[in-house]
């Protein structure tokens, strides 16, 4: 029987998750911890870090240390018309740490839906990622946005890459004041610069955002792609999550390689996103794949900085003994305190750093 | 309780006195002692006072759920936060200087002295001009009076130090301001309160303008 108290929060969260994953068909992914380089260097944007440990394999091959799972599992599918893969994974990921600046080995959990996508199946994507963060915790906000929204108002304030990626950068900070500026460096009239600040102040709950989003998206793209949103936001109404999911345009992946929806998930306490994703059917096509795609990843050893109730005691008993001890009598003591479900360490000395609630003297004269 | 990290000097007293006009003032961090963290129950806010170019890392990381730090900074560490709001204050520029004599004209690698790298890096970069990068912690002044670089890099406020080493501006990279920068996690659970913050701080920048 498992003793869920003396689980770390991230082995919680990879047994919950899994049996979650499997539920809804998600079949388990298991892949090699290595992949050829040249992989990666075709799609370098589409990683986090671009810093990757690198190794010759006997052959002379250059390999890496797969630093992302999305990539392989793309690579390792085919295209096959009215077929989905639906595959769940749980693998350790090896990249350069924003905030240490050094390598790091992350272990990554996620899902990946690949195929005849339809709105369904991106429903289900955000809907699943709301479920893994509620099984981690109670506190928890999945944003939601539409790259198809964001990139429509983009271009139609003005169609110059500089200012479209200069923009991006403010929307994704919730930066007005310097959106404005650079509206006005590239001759943005007043009206499309006002959208576009009146966008950036636009997040919260979902039927509050769509109705304001109704009098900011007017050209045919915008609303195509305000409609799409629109038909989320109603499936995900119906989800016992809905007031947990939020829309936020501040999510600005890389516009390259995903489309449409992008989420992002947070939990309280955790000063950083715990979940990413979205749909990524340009990387797809950058890969030679024609179908869609959509999926998520948890950083699980972001999970550390969870705050649980610290224990008291290291171990219940501590069990001293000496030569004289019989080792038949120091087994059955621990045997007979451990049947009773207390935690024991045996030793010959009392450990300088160890917490223990009670002692047990079994040494000579004792 | 919103924690807010203030950049220690100068900048952060004007910064704290904006706060306090605005409403969340806190008496105890007038006091004269070695306290590192002034608390006012009453109104749920918690001040400390860090390093300003710590403010950021205070923030991104969560310790603080609000800062306030330079544009040079954030440009510099590019930080992982939101930046809801442009004091106004701490006006200033980064800029490129050189000494009065002299001209890029482009036939070699530029030696640049600055402790931006990163906000020289991407200048350059821009220009396509090739750059040696000469990282210093001080003084940059010195750098292209000794011959150590060609031009430097750096916060410009009024130009006396320039105009006394016989340096002079050649070109503007980047206007600079204090910034109200905010924690992701904690926008997204204490959403309300630091609108309500930022609110009342707009209000306070209007009034100094």
């Amino acid at each position: 029987m498992i003793d869920e108290t003396l689980l770390k929060n991230d082995e919680r969260a990879i047994y919950a998750l899994r049996t979650l994953y499997k539920q809804y068909g998600y079949m388990p992914f298991k892949m090699s911890k290595f992949e050829e380089y040249d992989l990666y260097v075709r799609n370098k944007d589409f990683l986090i870090s671009d810093r990757i440990i690198t190794f010759n394999d006997t052959n002379g091959k250059l390999m890496a240390l797969k630093p992302d799972v999305t990539l392989s599992i793309i690579k390792n599918g085919e295209d096959t018309p009215g077929y989905k893969q639906k595959v769940y994974y749980n693998e350790n990921v090896y990249r350069v740490s924003g905030s240490t600046h050094q390598y790091k080995e992350i272990m990554q959990t996620g899902l990946e839906c690949i195929g005849a996508i339809d709105l369904y199946d991106i429903f289900e994507a955000v809907s699943l990622a709301a479920s893994s963060l509620a099984l981690i915790s109670d506190e928890f906000i999945l944003d939601v946005s539409h790259l198809g929204v964001l990139s429509a108002l983009l271009t139609e304030s003005c169609e110059d890459e500089g200012f479209c990626r200069a923009a991006a950068s403010c929307i994704a900070e919730k930066n007005a004041h310097d959106l404005a500026r650079i509206c006005a460096e590239y001759g943005v009239d007043a009206d499309k610069t006002a959208r576009l600040c009146a966008f950036i102040g636009i997040y919260g709950d979902m039927t509050t955002v769509i109705a304001r989003l109704e009098t900011l998206c007017v050209s045919a793209a915008a609303r195509a792609s305000l409609y799409e949103l629109r038909g989320l936001c109603d499936l995900l109404a119906a989800t016992p999550y809905a007031d947990r999911i939020h829309l936020d345009f501040s999510i600005v992946n890389d516009m390259n390689y995903y489309n449409g929806i992008v989420f992002k998930g947070f939990l309280s306490g955790i000063c950083e996103g715990v979940l990413a994703g979205g749909q990524y059917d340009k990387l797809m096509r950058k890969m030679g794949r024609t179908s869609g795609a959509v999926g998520f990843a948890l950083y699980l050893d972001l999970l550390e900085d969870l705050q649980g109730t610290p224990r008291a005691y290291d171990v219940d008993t501590l069990v001293l003994y000496d030569g004289a001890t019989p080792p038949t009598a120091l087994a059955a003591h621990v045997r007979e305190l451990t049947a009773a479900g207390k935690s024991v360490s045996a030793q010959r000395a009392v450990p300088q750093s160890l917490r223990y609630r009670e002692i047990l003297d079994l040494r000579e004269g004792k | 309780m919103i924690n807010i990290a203030l950049p220690k000097g100068r900048l952060g007293e004007k910064v704290y006195a904006m706060f306090e006009a605005a409403g969340y003032d806190c008496p105890s961090i007038k006091e004269n002692n070695r306290k590192l963290i002034f608390e006012n129950a009453e109104k749920g806010l918690r001040y400390f006072w860090v390093k300003p170019s710590d403010v950021s890392i205070y923030v991104e990381r969560g310790a603080a759920d609000i800062g306030v730090a330079g544009k040079d900074i954030l440009l510099e560490y590019e930080p992982e936060i939101y930046e809801l709001l442009d004091l106004g204050i701490g006006k200033c520029r980064m800029a490129v200087a050189a000494k009065k004599d002299f001209r890029d004209n482009g036939e070699r690698t530029l030696k640049v002295a600055t402790k931006f790298a990163n906000i020289a890096r991407q200048y350059y970069a821009r220009l396509g001009r090739d750059m040696d990068i000469i990282k210093l912690n001080g003084s940059i002044e010195l750098a292209p009076i000794l011959g150590l670089s060609d031009v430097i890099v750096d916060i410009v406020e009024t130009g006396t130090t320039l105009k006394e080493n016989d340096l002079e501006v050649k070109e503007t990279v980047v206007p600079i301001s204090a910034r109200l920068i905010v924690n992701k996690t904690a926008f997204k659970f204490k959403t309300a309160q630091i609108e309500r913050i930022v609110r009342d701080m707009k209000e306070q920048v209007k009034t100094d303008d």
